[in-house]
Order: C-alpha cells, then sequence, then structure tokens
C-alpha cells in the first residue's frame, strides 16, 4: 500500500479507534455494582453495619488489618450466610446475561435466550428426578447439569438430522425437545405430587447456598465459559453480516457458532444447576444493554456481564427481604421487577427494535 | 499480482448443476467480466471463486488451490463485494471498514494500529472518512456501496470478485464505483473478476467478458466478440442494436422487438 504523505496520515488516523466499551460506561456499571454488592451484604434479616462489613473486606487484602470490623457473629453472618449468597448471585445474574448476549450473537435473533436450546428443560428434569427421588440433596445440582447438557446435546442431533447446519432447524429441534421434556417433567412432577411444592420452586428459581459450596462448584464452568465468549466479541460483531459474509472475511461462522454455543451452554447448565430456572436476566439484560450503550458486542458482551451480575443481586436482596422472613423465589423478582423496567427501556428507546 | 485459474469447475446445488465444466484464466491485472442472462450460474460461480460453495474442478490462485486454504488464508487472497450486503445494526462506517481486517486480526484479538491505518487510508481513498462515525444504516445506498468496497479492499486482497456491485446503483454512482475500481486495479495490480447485468458497462470495464448460459461458457474474448446482436439474441432472447461508439467501446441498445401500435414498420429505429 503506498504511504504516501506519512505524517498528515499518521496524524488523521490518530483519531480513529475501533469499536470498545466506552470507559464511563465501564467505571458507571461497575460503581452500581459495588452499591448493589454492599446492599446485598448488609441488609437482611440481621442487618449488618455498612462500616464494619467494608472493614471486613478491605481487611481480605493481604498485610491488612485494620480495628473496627465486625464481631463474631456478625462475620459469621457476612462470611457464611450473605457473601456465598451474594456472590453466587453475581456468577449466575452475569453468566445468564452473557450466555444470552452470545445467544443472540451467534443466531443473530433478538429473541434468543440462554434456554433457548433445551438446557432448561433438560435441567429442570434433571432437577425434578432428583428431587422426586428423594436422594442426597448435593445429587441435585448435579442431576440439573447433566440434564441441561443433556437436553441441548439431544437438540443438536435432531436439528443436524433435519437441517443440517441450518440455525433455524436448529433453534425448532430445541422448541420441540423442549416441549417433550417439559411434559415429561410435568407427568414425573404429577405422579409425585408430594415433592410439586419443592419441584415448582426450583423452577422458578432461587440463590439457596450453604456456605461457600455452591459458589466453588459453579466458579471453574462458569469461568471458562465467560472467558471463551468474551473471547469471541469481536467475531461475534463479524457474523452480524451473516455466515456468507462472514466466511468472505475469513471467519468460518459454523465453527464459530459451535464454539460459542458449547461456551454458553456449558455455563448456562452450571448456572442453572444452583440457581433454578431464573428467566428474564439472560433476554432483558443484554437488550437494556444493547440499547443504552450501542449495540456492538464489544460493548455488549462485558457490559451485560457487570448488568447482569447487578441485576440478580438486587433481584435476589428484594427476594429476601419484601416478604421477610419468608422469601420469594428470586425468578419471580426478576420477572416482576425487570418487565415493568424492560417496558420502559423499549419506550424511551430512540427506534423501534 | 495473482493469476486466477478456473479449470473444468462445476458447482452442484440441491442436485442441480448450476456451474458446469467451466474453465478460464485471469491473467494477474486484469478485469473479466462475467454476462449471461439470470440464473446463468455468473454468482455462484464467484461464490465457488470466493470458497463460499463447494466445486469440483480446479480453482487456483497462482497455482494455489482455494479449496486447500484455511478461511483465514484465503480472505487475504481474494476479497468480495457481495450483491446484497447485509446492514449490520449499530456499527459505524469505521468499524465496518475493519471487518475487512479480519483475516489479520488474531482469533480472539483486536484490532492493531496497522489495522487502522489501513482502514483510515481507505476512508479517505472513498471519501467516506467524514462518515467514519455514521452507522452503516444510515447511509445513501452509494456511500453504502463505498463502504462496501473500503471493506473489500481492506482485506489488501490481490484478487477483487464484484458480484452486481452496482445493482443498487444509479448511473452517476454506478460509473464512480467501477471507475474507482478500474483505478485500483492499475494502482494496485488487482485482479478483477465481476459479474455485471449491464452489457454495455461489462464491455467498458473488462478487458474480457465470459458469456454463461445455463452454468456453461458459450463465449469468451473481447466485447467486440462476446457481445454481438446474434450472441445477445439468442442467449437473452433480446432484440438488440450493438453499436461502436467512437471511442472504440461497444453499446448495446435494447430495442422492442414489436411497435406499440402493431403492424407498423420498425424502419425507424433502423
Amino acid at each position: 500500500m503506498s504511504r504516501a504523505g506519512g505524517t498528515e496520515q499518521d496524524t488523521a488516523t490518530a483519531t480513529l479507534r475501533a469499536v470498545r466499551l466506552p470507559r464511563r460506561w465501564l467505571f458507571g456499571s461497575l460503581a452500581v455494582l459495588l452499591a448493589a454488592v454492599l446492599l446485598g451484604l448488609t441488609v437482611g434479616p440481621a442487618g449488618l453495619p455498612l462500616r464494619g462489613v467494608v472493614t471486613e473486606i478491605v481487611n481480605l487484602l493481604p498485610g491488612v488489618d485494620l480495628a473496627g470490623g465486625l464481631d463474631d457473629r456478625q462475620a459469621a453472618v457476612l462470611w457464611q450466610l450473605r457473601a456465598p449468597r451474594v456472590v453466587l448471585g453475581l456468577l449466575v445474574g452475569a453468566m445468564l446475561a452473557l450466555a444470552g448476549a452470545g445467544y443472540q450473537g451467534v443466531f443473530r435473533n433478538p429473541l434468543a435466550d440462554p434456554y433457548l436450546l433445551g438446557v432448561a428443560a433438560g435441567a429442570g428434569l434433571g432437577a425434578t428426578f432428583a428431587i422426586v427421588s428423594g436422594g442426597n440433596r448435593l445429587l441435585l445440582p448435579l442431576a440439573a447439569f447433566t440434564g441441561g447438557l443433556l437436553g441441548v446435546a439431544a437438540t443438536y442431533a435432531l436439528g443436524r438430522s433435519v437441517g443440517g447446519r441450518s440455525t433455524n432447524s436448529l433453534i425448532l429441534a430445541g422448541v420441540a425437545v423442549a416441549a417433550f421434556l417439559a411434559a415429561v417433567q410435568t407427568f414425573v412432577t404429577q405422579r409425585n405430587s408430594e415433592s410439586l411444592r419443592e419441584v415448582y420452586g426450583w423452577i422458578l428459581g432461587r440463590l439457596l447456598t450453604a456456605g461457600w459450596g455452591e459458589v466453588l462448584t459453579v466458579l471453574p464452568y462458569i469461568a471458562v465459559s465467560a472467558i471463551v465468549i468474551l473471547g469471541h466479541r469481536r467475531l461475534l460483531d463479524v457474523l452480524s453480516v451473516g455466515p456468507d459474509e462472514a466466511g468472505t472475511l475469513g471467519v468460518p461462522a459454523s465453527r464459530v457458532r459451535l464454539v460459542v454455543v458449547l461456551a454458553a451452554t456449558l455455563g448456562t447448565a452450571a448456572a442453572v444447576s444452583v440457581s433454578g430456572l431464573i428467566g428474564f436476566v439472560g433476554i432483558v439484560v443484554p437488550h437494556i444493554v444493547r440499547m443504552l450503550a450501542g449495540s456492538s458486542y464489544r460493548i455488549v458482551l462485558p457490559l451485560a456481564v457487570v448488568v447482569g451480575a447487578t441485576f440478580l443481586v438486587v433481584a435476589d436482596l428484594v427476594a429476601r427481604t419484601v416478604v421477610s422472613p419468608g422469601e420469594l423465589p428470586v425468578g419471580v423478582v426478576t420477572a416482576f421487577v425487570g418487565a415493568p423496567f424492560f417496558t420502559l427501556v423499549l419506550r424511551s428507546a430512540r427506534r423501534p427494535w | 499480482m495473482t493469476t486466477l485459474t478456473v479449470d473444468g469447475v462445476g458447482v452442484t446445488l440441491l442436485e442441480r448443476p448450476v456451474v458446469d465444466d467451466v474453465s478460464l484464466s485471469v491473467p494477474a491485472g486484469t478485469w473479466v467480466t462475467l454476462v449471461g442472462p439470470n440464473g446463468a450460474g455468473k454468482s455462484t460461480l464467484l461464490r465457488a471463486v470466493s470458497g463460499a460453495v463447494d466445486h469440483v474442478g480446479v480453482i487456483a490462485f497462482d497455482g494455489v488451490e482455494v479449496a486447500r486454504l484455511r478461511s483465514r488464508e484465503r480472505a487475504r487472497l481474494v476479497a468480495v463485494v457481495p450483491q446484497d450486503p447485509a446492514r449490520p445494526d449499530g456499527m459505524t462506517v469505521l468499524d465496518y471498514v475493519l471487518l475487512g481486517r479480519t483475516p489479520y486480526v488474531p482469533y480472539l484479538g483486536t484490532e492493531s494500529a496497522e489495522d487502522l491505518a489501513v482502514a483510515g487510508e481507505l476512508l479517505d481513498t472513498l471519501e467516506l472518512r467524514s462518515l467514519s462515525d455514521r452507522m452503516v444504516t444510515e447511509l445513501s445506498g452509494g456511500e453504502f456501496q463505498r463502504a462496501v468496497l473500503a471493506r473489500a479492499l481492506a482485506q489488501q486482497a490481490p484478487v477483487l470478485l464484484l458480484d452486481e456491485p452496482t445493482s443498487s446503483l444509479d448511473l452517476g454512482h454506478a460509473q464512480q464505483v467501477l471507475e474507482l475500481v478500474d483505478e485500483l486495479r492499475g494502482s494496485r495490480g488487482l485482479t478483477v473478476v465481476s459479474a455485471l447485468h449491464d452489457l454495455t458497462t461489462a464491455g467498458q470495464f473488462a478487458d474480457h467478458l465470459v458469456l454463461l448460459v445455463d452454468g456453461r461458457v458459450v463465449a469468451q474474448g473481447s466485447a467486440q466478440e462476446v457481445l454481438t446482436e446474434e450472441l445477445i439474441r439468442k442467449h437473452y432472447g433480446a432484440r438488440v442494436r450493438v453499436v461502436t461508439d467512437p471511442e472504440g467501446g461497444v453499446v448495446v441498445v435494447p430495442l422492442r422487438s414489436r411497435p406499440a401500435g402493431g403492424g407498423r414498420d420498425v424502419g425507424g429505429v433502423a
């Protein structure tokens, strides 16, 4: 290429910058997340002083030992009850929002959500079996996780057998598999009506933790999934011109789709296994982010992580405080809060979606 | 400078042969244009050359077969201006042009300063600099077509494929785009293969014309050799007058087969 007028060219190109997450959105959203986390840690049946909580957190830093922390009972509430639950909310919310955005990107379909390909129905069936069999409670996440992956595998096999690589056949296969698994799940639940309440509670989604076990179980899956999906943020932008054009630009669309779907499915199955079927996060958060900050996946994906985490931490805070000492299923709250908010954002968006 | 060789190439779509035993050679730095009626296989042949559809036979760039290339390597050799390119939502002109740098951006990586420099230079060449922050969905047809061309050129591929690059453009913009491609072919030594509907334009901008009918080559050569009244009547079912214009080009003028009144002599046009 000719480089005529070198210096002039350089000063002109100095102003060009590829799309990226604007700093104000990054820092703004992180600040809101921090506030949500502190709120989640301090508010509850046993209120904790904000100052004490902050001191305890700062004391986690190596070599720092400030006075003015919590007393032993309060510290136990913080570290054994609140913190695991808040962290689980962070992970699950971030994962569901990120997976939803990933699915929307590879399927180029704004209605895609993390449960699109039969993860939810499969996990629901797995969890139902675990509950009605009355076995070890620790097996429930494993059963849900396995069921979710099997659901997606069935969807993939069916989609391939009817339509090769077409995305529509995959999505339709997901509908068929989900309907079938949901029917089986309903049947099993009906036959074991004494477990109805518990199955129903799981389906509606809840963040129940006993210490850090759940967090540690899902963390590796969610971390790997998130790294893979976030790594594909530029390639998802390339896919937005369609698989054919992406191919001429050197991106094999079907391979990118497979990798992102696998990662999103793995992360979703892990999240669902400990949280039940929390709806609305995976579809609403990416759209809110897109409408507010821009539709490049280099903006949507990282911001969806932060906003999804914030959204679920706040929703869980509401779920465990409004009917205190009882609890609402967090899935009810995400829809109850999310639906009106989504409508509000839709209405104020500059253009119709 | 890259020579494109197409030898005995066939493409079958949905069990129907769409391109059948096509052979042609495009010497480095020349412009070959495919013409032919609708459904002749022009777009499919271009898609085969870009590696987008499977083919039998040999398609090679300087002897390297396209089928053996990985998609990134291929995208560095061949760039495509599609017939009906998608306009992605919420993407700026700059980011759209930078899509052309994809074969140079590491997998999971992001654009380098050099990628931005290439894109910046093309924004200037194609007079898009002032539009660089605009969304591609907001551009006029002519502006968007220039952005598509800039994206293709950003691939810095020696071979450029144009599938009806002017179908959505008015006469003036169509000429501008084609002149620009011709200029770039001269300055960068591009090898160009295009499919064009307009026969006069095809004759003006190509070194070599290939007439495809039902997936086969029925004639090839200079504009004078391919754009004859007889061949066009036979294969397009169209009545035309071919006029040699004083500057040496060939002008194809469609004629009405029957006068509106019926029964009147067509002598007035003769």
